[in-house]
């Protein structure tokens, strides 16, 4: 005999909810990306502006979340998953800022030509779209495993990162008028690295959300710059 | 003799029960802790109750029960035959599910264990000392000649809690103490019992999840063989028993999807 299945039935619900909200990031930093190639000032803002969205979805799922625990006395994994579920969505919520943020750089830019092609900082944020894309399968397959190789791949982000911190130290320093793009850039490649954190964050919630242990997996052998 | 170790009040050693041909709890071993809170829980029939029963030998008093196994209290086996059984409830009281007030003056309520155990002290100061330590002294100080029966259920409940008290037994144990009580008064018996345990050992069975994860310290998760025999499913710490359980079913039990 199948007991509570109207919480089961919500439980299952606010998990959707979760995919939706990690779907809007995902999408919200493809487009990050999309709009800083080129250069688009009114995707940039539509950008800034769908951010708002996200941030309702997020509330709205934190709502029902205590909720589910003032009305449900969850135990056990129930809660663990709850607990869990509340500190992905915080973030997910700060890497959809992070990608608002990107979208704020591109105006700040003033469309002026990049000094250096764009390569690294796609290839960064495809890393970090695939990740999460991944971290939340190993979240809706409770898969340790998965979550544990998806947190290992923040290395090719930090890789990348310090990657473009030289590059653009460089050009700094032959040209002091590209100082102020190369500031910019840097800033966006920044909060790619920490989207990279943001999602090993995630994994160590996945789990424990399963096992109930914490294991701490920033850091796993690259070091960044300026972490 | 067995040993046992200061921190525990209580140890059950292959405790098996017997209701006539019936095999109802099997196997039952545990260490409880001593002036700590135990909750037993486990859904109806798990045997929570006959095992609770066993420690101060009320079983005796049902004729079919047979008790095999050891209940060692400081040691001693107490279902060794030269082991007075009314010793043992006045060492090891209890509190019922529906509080049981004699018909009688709040005064004589909580005097009466005394009275039949021959105390020969001060009545008035060890009667308002138990009221004192069930909470109850304040509520009731102007009417001690007033009947038990005319109190609310949880005043009453607080007075069968003073009454067990007054014999200065060493573990109280409690079937169900709240189940028959409104939330207010069921966390004021919470409040009491985390007063109560800096002196005593308090066993307490509950169908009552919340309460059992809210007011003890240990819990044990009992559950029933597909032969219908209560046995003892896990018994650890109240926090880990409710956040991260080693069993899958204890797991299921508490989260509500047993069955």
């Amino acid at each position: 005999m199948v007991l509570r299945r109207k919480f089961n039935h919500e439980m299952e619900q606010l998990q959707d909810d979760v995919l939706l909200l990690a779907s809007m990031v995902e999408g919200a930093l493809d487009d990050a990306i999309d709009v800083l190639k080129r250069r688009d000032i009114a995707g940039s803002q539509r950008l800034i502006a769908y951010d708002e969205k996200v941030n309702q979805k997020r509330y709205a799922i934190e709502e029902t979340t205590l909720t589910l625990i003032a009305t449900q006395q969850p135990m056990a994994s129930d809660m663990r998953l709850l607990a869990g579920i509340l500190e992905i969505i915080t973030e997910l919520e700060r890497i959809g800022d992070y990608a608002k943020g990107i979208a704020v750089i591109n105006l700040r830019m003033e469309g002026k030509p990049f000094v250096k092609p764009l390569i690294d900082i796609p290839q960064m944020a495809d890393y970090a779209t695939d990740m999460l894309h991944r971290a939340l399968d190993a979240f809706v397959k409770r898969d340790i495993e998965l979550a544990r190789l998806v947190a290992l791949d923040d290395d090719k982000i930090d890789d990348l990162y310090n990657q473009v911190y030289r590059d653009l130290v460089e050009i700094m320093t032959q040209n002091l008028g590209t100082f102020d793009q190369a500031t910019y850039l840097l800033w966006i490649a920044h909060n790619l690295e920490r989207t990279g954190d943001r999602i090993v964050n995630i994994c160590e919630r996945i789990i424990f959300t399963v096992t109930g242990s914490m294991v701490e997996m920033n850091g796993t052998h690259h070091q960044t710059v300026l972490a | 003799m067995t040993h046992l170790n200061d921190q525990q009040a209580i140890e059950l050693k292959d405790l098996n029960v017997y209701y006539g041909a019936f095999h109802a709890v099997l196997d039952v071993n545990m260490k409880i802790p001593n002036k700590k809170i135990t909750a037993f829980i486990g859904p109806s029939g798990c045997g929570k109750s006959t095992v609770l029963r066993c420690i101060n030998r009320m079983n005796d008093l049902i004729a079919i029960a047979r008790v095999k196994g050891e209940v060692l209290f400081r040691g001693y086996n107490l279902y060794t035959p030269d082991v007075d059984a009314v010793e043992v409830r006045r060492r090891i009281g209890m509190v019922f599910q529906k509080p049981n007030p004699f018909p009688k003056s709040i005064y004589e309520n909580v005097a009466w264990g005394a009275r039949i155990n021959g105390y020969k002290g001060n009545m008035d100061e060890l009667v308002e000392q138990a009221l004192q330590q069930a909470a109850l002294w304040n509520e009731v100080k102007d009417k001690l000649q007033q009947s038990g029966l005319g109190l609310s259920g949880g005043q009453q409940q607080r007075l069968c809690i003073a009454r067990a008290i007054a014999v200065k037994p060493e573990i109280i144990l409690m079937d169900e103490p709240c189940s028959a009580l409104d939330p207010i008064a069921t966390l004021k018996i919470e409040d009491l019992m985390r007063e109560l345990v800096q002196n005593y050992t308090i066993i307490i069975v509950t169908h009552n999840m919340q309460q059992a994860a809210r007011a003890s310290d240990y819990t044990g998760f009992f559950s029933i063989t597909e032969k219908r025999q209560g046995y003892l499913v896990e018994f650890d710490q109240t926090n880990k028993i409710f956040t991260k359980p080693n069993v899958k079913t204890t797991e299921d039990y508490i989260s509500g999807r047993f069955g």
